[in-house]
């Protein structure tokens, strides 16, 4: 009881802060601008972490399926329907439905291979981005369209001008993502993939079809991801081919391991970290990579249960 | 027509051999380490930025000779300090370690270099076209494929005749075994590494030459390696060797009918490959996989 009732505070904590985020965070250094992207990215780290920290399946390609959702939803904004929703419609199926599509063709590899393989595909969508400028305006990215008014039937909310307006639709968004996740996690479907996770071999001779566990696990892990990148199109008007890059994708899987990848919050606070730090780090010195670079090696070596796994230890010693 | 198939050709062997140099290195190291070695592109560049430095005091032969073992130095002492920690961990950290690693030789070399790039002169008799039809083969282009051909040469038998190459094979085979044999397993490691780093230096001293020195050089060859190693078979050395010529070729190959095209094709190559033989061309089931 002590236990569930201290996890319910702690969620509680969480949501306060979320939501309460464009009042406090001016006092600490911070605008709401720089809290949509924490948000959107720690989507992003979350969904990855819902492969790699729940299935144990790393996916080092994941950028694809966020990028593509970015390109999805810009380019229906701009050639097809001034919808916002449309826009975050069209830009989840393409990351999800290219990224289902890829995984039934990875499942059976596994570890180290399974990496390789998933970033050199997740490039092909890197180049076709940076190739075909005619539609994706190339190295410069997509630029051309703007994130519409939201109606909602009895009112219309401007997400576009309004930036603490923004923050809540996408906060919105993020809950209801995040609630899909641990609703998945919690279901016989998100204890097989625990179970997948801990010992492959002992889940298969239980029964449990791996394979198919393990793509429905990629599948949906590319949906949210896609999901995510629509937001990101949105949040910045504009679709970045750097986005669909596999350094992007090496960002994601940072900030899963920093904040915790066992735990369901890490990746969000370890976007919160990142995030803060590349935008703090960026604005004083042009070579702001090799700060990352020490971050990566850092947590390698030092935290590689992450902060969360770190503050556990350090309460049992 | 011929003239243009042939110059696109000699440029895909050419493309293709760099990709072969980088491939094997990463190769050696993935298969007794279990270690993607992210950072060989940044290895590579330093390997070439080295030699640009030297050159001034140690002439072209001096640099092409001194830069890789100085780059292999370089590549023993972050083995031993950083990548070493992660041997036998789950394969997440060696990424991820070698990741950050990129990151930090890449904007190293930016600010000790600058981001501006280098060139990097070559040998006058070298840099002439052998005979004015075949004007796209430069002598410095014979002398890179005669380079890469001993570099390969000296690779396998290296690897097939003396002892250390029998055990580094013999550890990609089975590791725990050959330790338990009395094998300095680390050491060995160390030394595969090492190796891997100087063909990664020598190719970033070649680089140079044909086509000038740049900070973000090395990043862009990674790919085509990867896949090179992925469609050769993860686990063979001449399964990479094959494979970075055939997605060499086959992209010059693209060029000549569909420029734009020329680097997707290789990832066509690759989905094919994996469709068809998810092992690779020449690698064995069970590998790595």
């Amino acid at each position: 009881m002590n236990e569930m009732n201290r996890k319910l505070s702690i969620l509680a904590a969480i949501w306060v802060a979320l939501v309460c985020a464009p009042f406090w965070m001016p006092y600490v250094g911070g605008y709401t601008a720089l809290g949509t992207r924490v948000l959107v990215l720690g989507l992003g780290a979350m969904s990855v972490n819902f492969l790699l920290g729940f299935t144990g399946v790393l996916s080092f390609g994941h950028a694809a399926w966020f990028g593509l959702g970015a390109y999805g939803c810009g380019l229906l904004l701009k050639f097809v329907a001034p919808s916002t929703s449309l826009g975050l419609l069209a830009g989840t199926l393409l990351g999800g439905v290219m990224g289902g599509l890829l995984g039934a063709l990875l499942v059976r590899r596994r570890g180290v291979y399974f990496a390789m393989v998933t970033i050199a595909f997740g490039q092909v969508f890197y180049y076709i981005a940076f190739q075909w400028s005619s539609l994706t305006g190339g190295d410069d990215g997509l630029r051309g369209f703007e994130r519409q008014p939201l109606h909602l039937g009895f009112a219309t909310v401007d997400i576009l001008s309004d930036s603490t307006a923004f923050y809540y639709f996408v906060l919105v968004c993020f809950a209801l993502v995040v609630a899909a996740m641990a609703f998945i996690l919690r279901s016989p479907f998100g204890r097989t993939m625990l179970a997948i996770r801990e010992n492959e071999r002992r889940a298969r001779f239980l029964g449990i079809q791996i394979e198919q566990h393990i793509w429905i696990a990629f599948t949906l892990s590319c949906f949210f991801m896609a999901f995510a990148g629509s937001l990101y199109a949105l949040v910045n008007n504009f679709a970045d081919p750097l986005g669909l890059h596999y350094s992007q994708s090496g960002n994601f899987v940072i900030m899963a391991v920093l904040g915790g990848m066992r735990r369901f919050w890490g990746p969000l606070l370890g976007a919160v970290v990142f995030v803060v730090l590349q935008d703090y780090v960026s604005s004083i010195t042009i070579n702001w990579q090799i700060f990352i670079g020490i971050l990566f090696v850092l947590v390698v070596l030092f935290f590689p249960r992450g902060l969360l796994g770190f503050l556990q230890q350090r309460k049992r010693a | 027509m011929t003239q243009l198939l042939l110059f696109n050709i000699t440029n895909g062997l050419m493309i293709g051999a760099f990709y072969v140099l980088m491939a094997l290195g990463l190769s050696l190291i993935l298969n007794l380490s279990g270690v993607i070695n992210f950072a060989h592109g940044g290895f590579l560049v330093i390997g070439g930025y080295i030699a640009y430095t030297l050159e001034p005091y140690l002439g072209f032969w001096g640099a092409l000779v001194a830069s890789p073992f100085l780059t292999a130095i370089i590549g023993l002492a972050v083995e031993r300090v950083l990548i070493s920690r992660v041997y036998g961990r789950d394969p997440l950290y060696s990424l991820l370690l070698t990741f950050g690693l990129a990151y930090i030789l890449e904007a190293g070399t930016r600010m000790i270099w600058g981001a501006q790039g280098k060139p990097f002169t070559i040998p006058e008799f070298l840099a002439k076209p052998i005979s004015s039809e075949f004007f796209f083969i430069t002598g410095y282009r014979l002398f890179m494929v005669l380079i890469v051909a001993v570099v390969v040469t000296g690779l396998f038998s290296f690897l097939r005749l003396t002892r250390i190459g029998i055990r580094i094979r013999a550890g990609t085979l089975d590791l725990e075994t050959v330790a338990g044999l009395g094998v300095n397993v680390r050491a060995l490691r160390s030394l595969n590494f090492a190796v891997g780093i100087f063909i990664a230096g020598l190719s970033g001293v070649l680089a140079g030459g044909q086509l000038g020195l740049e900070p973000t050089m090395g990043a862009g060859l990674l790919m085509p390696s990867f896949i090179a190693i992925i469609v050769g078979g993860v686990g063979s050395l001449a399964g990479t060797l094959v494979g970075g010529l055939l997605i060499g070729v086959a992209s010059g190959l693209t060029a000549v009918f569909y420029p734009s095209a020329s680097e997707a094709v290789i990832y066509v190559l690759m989905a094919v490959v994996l469709l068809t033989r998810p092992r690779g061309l020449f690698g064995e089931e069970g590998m790595l996989t």
